[in-house]
């Protein structure tokens, strides 16, 4: 995400000077009114009273909160406990979408580090390979995936026609699939930032970690990662944070059984809830994470840079 | 003396990675010219379901919702294309100014809010204003996320290129604009139509979003094949699905294609 | 630049705000309304139509609440969210004279308890939720609902659950024999066991997809409504609509007249013609539910007159879901949120 865009207020020519005001003036618009004060008007709707069946009443109160971190029994009148429900779904969320990015990665590194080390002609046809899933249709992508693991599909077709299985896997319709497609889903969105921060990696640094007699996984460990650590953390947010809020992963491959924040988010504007001050509360909570998150990231680069 | 590239199994891993990325897709695409109506069971090859999505009873539903994607996807790339551009102009050949690391921030803010959120502060966003949503509405959230895909090719590029020559211009009495208009513009090209077509892609892309500012009556591709697959994967939208699986390809090889074109000159 | 960007916002604006005169919106619930019949309509009326789907009542609500309330003109809830749209001042209403064919309306469903004399709703269809169940999974006596909420081996696991939590803890509170809307604590206590305890044994949760799963075989056993039931052994799924000895849920849908429609008169035009019987029928013939009309059994199709979904045994009982007061429906929804953390 950082790595392409020009490193701080310094970079740069300045000959268009006087007139970035005037050109960034489009950007803070749209960006200003259509997502910022959106979000702002979904913070206050957070601190409203709900309606019966969807909408709001305008008096303030933090009942959602409430609701989300307290537990006063299906009854509301036992002493306030921690609510462990929604903090369970968004602990299980972030687990499984910490496990996706740990995947993605486990298979993503190797794979930008083969491609990023190819000779030219070859490298851009690989690339031009992995592109391609990058940008396919994330729903059918999903349901791609749907289609290859369900009872009667392909592969569990195949396994039994080769003997390794006797009855179908029952994958589809469970936290497995899930986390499968989360998997699925963002693996392309790991690979693109640590090419291009291994493309910029000066193998000089190699050879002389070679010259001092480290074998090659002690160079990959102490020289190459912290090298290409940018590369790294950005593909490691930008699979992190949309698995956080994925909503067609539980819903096609999940089989709507569990919810993940994202389909808990979706049930309370367009399910049988209707409760929209709790879901805004649970999206103010979930961009609270992803910005602490964001910040830690930025915090450390920041250090980083510095060094 | 071994390789200083070589890393065993990374070879593998890639074929691997490459494997279970195309595998899901390419069954598809080799099912949707399954002759049998049961989607399992291969039939022998036949183009029905593609005759079906063009002509069959659903087609009507399919050909409104492709017209509505596509006409978002180019209004909203077009737009955010040209927010981006000045946007990019303004980050890499206006110096130092005040804010100018906030607007970095600004301009990067939709791809680090999580879609679930953007969707419903959207939502709630529209509704306090009054605005009855449909295309409009999902045109104004599409332009948002699709400007920091705008952006990044963009600014890329821009940065690549030595301001030397508007420098050249504008000693011979070129204004900023026509510097702008006639010296840059034409070596950026390359950068903008790789922005425009990757915001074309993200936007064709959407559903959580449009899902939740559509209005009555409005669907786009994602929706609408949503709306069918929940009922149940009908082969007619694996077509569907293998179709708009070229309209990718096509788009990432002309931008390839245009990056290539681009590195020559 | 700019004229390009005013002429793509223009005719963004224009095709946004596509509501001129001809035009019907209709929101309906999906997979129910052929297409024949609302190409039929359309062409007689010289109307164009269009259509959206919603796969719950609560759904409908909720897109109506979140903005759309003024862009449709008729919906399609079923009897209990009439009520409910009624108490949220979202339906308009008619006067008998405005529609030729009120008279046609069957009697039994006129003086109907959420729309007395039919001022704001014509009766649409009628049918049950129950079960179906895969003969050839399961052959033991298919008569309770303890197939669903308490499943035998054969069935464990392979259980698809409507996707809403009205219907499916409706058909919970009629197993264990409690009353609907019960804010009774031991009661509620024991539903949220139940369904808890069940869900281990469910593969999913989905309405859309009800007829699907049972067709391909992913579930052997799933929630259905009557009539999704019958095209599901249609389509050739081996499967047996049960009518359980608890009882089972019985309700009509309903074209209703939507506030602030943007073309009423079409709408009002809509709805009549739905009031004829020969397409009354081509709905029931489609849907495979019962028509609320008189006069359609010649145009029946026989398989449809005659399937066992739509001709329960005489001693089955069925009752129609209650809308909840808002103190008890927050437990409910709390059990819902429960049961799918």
């Amino acid at each position: 995400m950082a790595g392409a865009a020009p490193q701080g207020a310094s970079a740069g020519s300045d000959i268009y000077r006087g007139n970035g005001p005037r050109l960034l003036l489009p950007v803070w618009l749209w960006v200003g009114i259509f997502l910022v004060a959106p979000v702002l008007i979904m913070a206050v709707y957070s601190v409203l009273t709900k309606e019966f069946r969807g909408g709001v009443i305008w008096d303030f109160t933090l009942a959602a909160y409430d609701q989300f971190f307290l537990d006063r029994g299906l009854f509301g009148d036992e002493p306030p406990r921690i609510e462990w429900t929604y903090i369970g779904i968004f602990w299980r969320s972030i687990w499984q979408a910490g496990l996706a990015t740990v995947l993605c990665l486990l298979i993503g590194f190797p794979t930008a580090w083969f491609i990023a080390t190819r000779p030219a002609r070859v490298r851009s046809v690989w690339l031009f390979l992995i592109t391609i899933p990058y940008w396919v249709n994330l729903l059918i992508r999903t349901v791609s995936m749907k289609f290859l693991i369900r009872d009667t599909g392909p592969l569990n077709e195949f396994l039994l026609w080769a003997g390794i299985i006797d009855t179908p896997l029952a994958l589809v319709n469970t936290n497995f699939a899930v986390q499968l497609g989360l998997f699925y889903s963002y693996l392309p969105f790991m690979v693109l930032p640590i090419y291009a921060a291994v493309e910029r990696y000066d193998f000089s640094l190699s050879e002389a970690a070679a010259d001092l007699y480290a074998d090659s996984w002690t160079t990959l460990r102490l020289i190459i990662l912290p090298v290409v650590k940018p590369g790294i953390v950005a593909g490691c947010i930008l699979v992190f944070v949309p698995s956080l809020g994925a909503f067609l992963a539980p819903e096609l491959l999940g089989g709507a059984k569990t919810f993940m924040i994202g389909s808990l988010i979706e049930e309370q504007f367009k399910g049988a809830a209707g409760n929209w001050p709790f879901g805004a509360a649970a999206s103010m909570i979930l961009l609270s994470i992803v910005m602490a998150v964001l910040l830690l990231h930025a915090r450390a680069q920041t250090k980083g840079d510095r060094t | 003396m071994t390789d200083l590239r070589h890393f065993t199994g990374f070879r593998p891993l890639t074929v691997l990675c490459l494997f279970i990325l195309y595998a899901p897709l390419v069954i598809v695409a080799v099912y949707s010219f399954n002759e049998s109506t049961s989607i399992t069971r291969w039939g022998g090859f036949s183009l029905k379901w593609y005759v079906d999505v063009f002509t069959g009873p659903e087609a009507p539903k399919f050909r409104d919702a492709a017209i509505n994607s596509f006409t978002i996807a180019i209004g909203a790339a077009t737009c955010a294309t040209l927010i981006a551009t000045a946007a990019a102009v303004a980050m890499t050949r206006a110096g130092r100014f005040r804010g100018k690391l906030a607007s970095l921030a600004l301009i990067n803010l939709p791809l680090m809010v999580p879609e679930i959120v953007t969707a419903v502060a959207s939502l709630v966003f529209f509704i306090t204003i009054g605005l009855t949503t449909g295309l409009l509405t999902i045109f104004l959230a599409h332009v948002v996320f699709c400007i920091p895909f705008a952006y990044l090719p963009i600014s890329a590029r821009m940065q690549s290129v030595p301001d030397v020559y508007e420098q050249a211009a504008m000693d011979l009495y070129a204004t900023p604009w026509e510097a702008f208009r006639l010296i840059l513009l034409p070596l950026m090209a390359p950068g903008i139509l790789s922005g425009f077509l990757l915001a074309f892609i993200i936007s064709l892309d959407d559903f959580l979003i449009t899902n939740f500012v559509k209005g009555a009556g409005v669907e786009t591709l994602p929706t609408a094949i949503f709306g069918s697959v929940k009922q149940g994967i009908k082969p007619n939208i694996m077509a569907i699905s293998t179709l708009l699986l070229g309209v990718s390809v096509v788009c990432v090889t002309l931008s390839w294609l245009i990056g290539r074109a681009g590195q020559k000159r | 630049m700019k004229t390009l960007l005013t002429t793509s916002l223009l005719a963004l604006t224009l095709a946004g705000a596509a509501q001129a005169e001809g035009k019907l919106s209709i929101y309906h619930w999906f997979e129910y309304i052929p297409q024949e019949l609302l190409d039929k309509f359309a062409a007689e009326y010289d109307v164009e139509v269009t259509m959206d789907t919603f796969d719950s009542n609560e759904a409908l609500l909720a897109a109506l609440k979140a903005g759309r309330l003024g862009s449709y003109d008729v919906a399609v809830p079923g009897d209990y969210m009439v009520d409910i749209l009624k108490q949220e001042g979202m339906l308009d209403s008619f006067t008998p004279e405005e529609l030729p064919n009120h008279g046609n309306i069957e009697d039994r469903w006129l003086d109907v308890a959420f729309d007395p004399g039919r001022t704001s709703s014509i009766p649409y269809q009628w049918g049950s939720t129950s079960f179906a169940v895969n003969r050839e999974v399961y052959d033991g006596t298919a008569d309770s609902l303890g197939l669903i909420f308490a499943p035998p081996p054969e069935l464990a696991g392979k259980i698809n659950v409507l996707d809403t939590s009205g219907e499916t803890l409706t058909l919970a509170s009629l197993y264990l024999g409690i009353p609907q809307c019960s804010a009774d604590r031991a009661q509620l206590k024991a539903l949220n066991d139940l369904v808890m305890g069940a869900k281990a044994e469910w593969a999913s949760f989905g309405s859309d997809v009800a007829k699907d799963v049972l067709v391909s075989g992913d579930a052997a056993a799933g929630m259905i409504w009557s009539g999704f039931s019958a095209k599901a052994r249609a389509e050739g799924a081996p499967i047996e609509y049960v009518f359980p000895k608890e009882g089972m849920i019985v309700w009509m849908d309903n074209v209703v007249l939507l506030k602030d429609a943007p073309n009423r008169d079409n709408a009002l035009k809509f709805m009549n013609f739905l009031l004829e019987p020969e397409n009354a029928a081509a709905v029931t013939n489609y849907a495979q539910y019962s028509a609320g009309v008189k006069g359609v059994s010649e145009f029946l199709a026989p398989e449809v007159a005659n399937s066992p979904e739509s001709n329960p045994p005489s001693d089955v009982t069925g009752v129609f879901v209650q809308p909840c007061p808002q103190e008890v429906q927050v437990m409910y929804d709390a059990i819902w949120t429960n049961l799918k953390k």
